[in-house]
């Protein structure tokens, strides 16, 4: 449930955000979510709604890009795709792999009023 | 469809478009895209700064002790606690969703301790934290322990400014805990095998464990612990005399 305190975060960063750029309403939000950052897609959507209840964004539509794992295989030197943390290196099995992408958790873009 | 300026990408393509300007003439429409670009556990995260800066003028080391519930995480600590009282200043941070009873059982030993009780709340925050920083009593050149709240999941995620995340598995559990919260054992620089005493009578794979731990984390250390019979704590304490920062003049 770490969900909720991340929507606190999501909050905290759109109200800086509406100082310093100017707007007073919110209707969509971008969040780029990596597929390994432990970030339950649908938990997030549900703790979205409840945090902006009767704040600027307040009924906006929550858009989620998720982001694919990549790492980087020491052995085959490349950058490989995975789906999980403990996957082998799809070309050669081994499990000497840098995560390269798959562990973010941003704030893209909103479109407001 | 880019609901803004009606561009014709679908959301995952939207995103993907590097440079893709949403300017407008002002007045052509009351919407506009704002670029953000910041990352959600940005402000954790410079919480967790502060307090790294912090602990490290002081020479302090921290540590983040994270687990499930029941692992022997208070136990191992009271244990630590007792071998290295009056040789190490040492203060503790509890982190549990209701009761003081861990931070009794660690004041117990002498050693000061102050408890967080982060009632909903599934974890540590780096504000929680640097807020108890600011009335816990610890010398310079000292360990501070932070022990999470128990729970695989969500303390993964949130940096205190601890030097290392130390993860405490016991065999009592399954040896497949580290694919099966693959984030968490992925964070840790330690993993402590606990309750090893109990071994004799489990079926626990101690060798298909460490491999799954591997497999998460290449580069993950592991130590093999009894808090209860104190086998292996001597390896535990060595671990952490090694990992002290040396104190600062």
């Amino acid at each position: 449930m770490h969900e909720m305190s991340l929507c606190e975060g999501v909050l905290q960063i759109i109200e800086t955000e509406a100082k310093r750029q100017q707007f007073r309403k919110v209707k969509t939000v971008w969040l780029a979510i990596g597929v390994m950052s432990g970030v339950e897609i649908e938990a997030m959507r549900f703790c979205f709604d409840v945090i902006v209840r009767n704040t600027l964004a307040d009924g906006a539509t929550l858009e989620i890009i998720e982001v694919p794992a990549e790492a980087w295989c020491l052995e085959c030197a490349q950058t490989v795709s995975i789906q999980q943390r403990y996957d082998a290196c799809p070309h050669c099995g081994s499990y000497q792999l840098q995560v390269t992408s798959g562990e973010e958790m941003r704030i893209k873009e909103l479109e407001v009023e | 469809m880019c609901t803004v300026c009606g561009c014709g990408t679908d959301t995952a393509e939207h995103s993907l478009i590097r440079g893709h300007s949403h300017s407008h003439a002002a007045g052509l429409s009351s919407a506009r895209m704002v670029q953000i670009e910041q990352d959600i556990l940005g402000k954790n995260n410079q919480y967790a700064a502060q307090n790294r800066r912090w602990l490290a003028e002081r020479g302090i080391l921290a540590l983040n002790l994270v687990s499930s519930p029941g692992s022997g995480k208070t136990t191992l600590l009271t244990e630590t606690l007792t071998r290295l009282q009056g040789k190490v200043p040492m203060a503790v941070i509890e982190g549990d969703q209701q009761t003081s009873n861990d931070a009794d059982r660690i004041r117990a030993t002498g050693v000061p301790a102050l408890q967080i009780n982060t009632g909903k709340g599934c974890h540590l925050d780096a504000h929680m934290v640097g807020h108890a920083l600011e009335s816990l009593p610890i010398a310079n050149g000292g360990i501070l322990f932070i022990e999470n709240v128990g729970n695989l999941v969500c303390p993964a995620a949130f940096d205190l400014g601890e030097a290392h995340k130390v993860v405490i598995l016991s065999v009592t559990e399954g040896e497949d805990k580290p694919i099966k919260y693959p984030d968490m054992f992925h964070a840790a620089d330690l993993m402590i095998l606990n309750k090893i005493d109990l071994l004799p009578y489990l079926t626990f794979d101690v060798a298909k464990c460490e491999e799954y731990a591997r497999r998460v984390n290449p580069t993950i250390q592991i130590l093999h612990v009894s808090a209860t019979s104190g086998a292996g704590i001597e390896g535990w304490i060595d671990w952490l005399i090694c990992a002290k920062p040396p104190i600062q003049a």
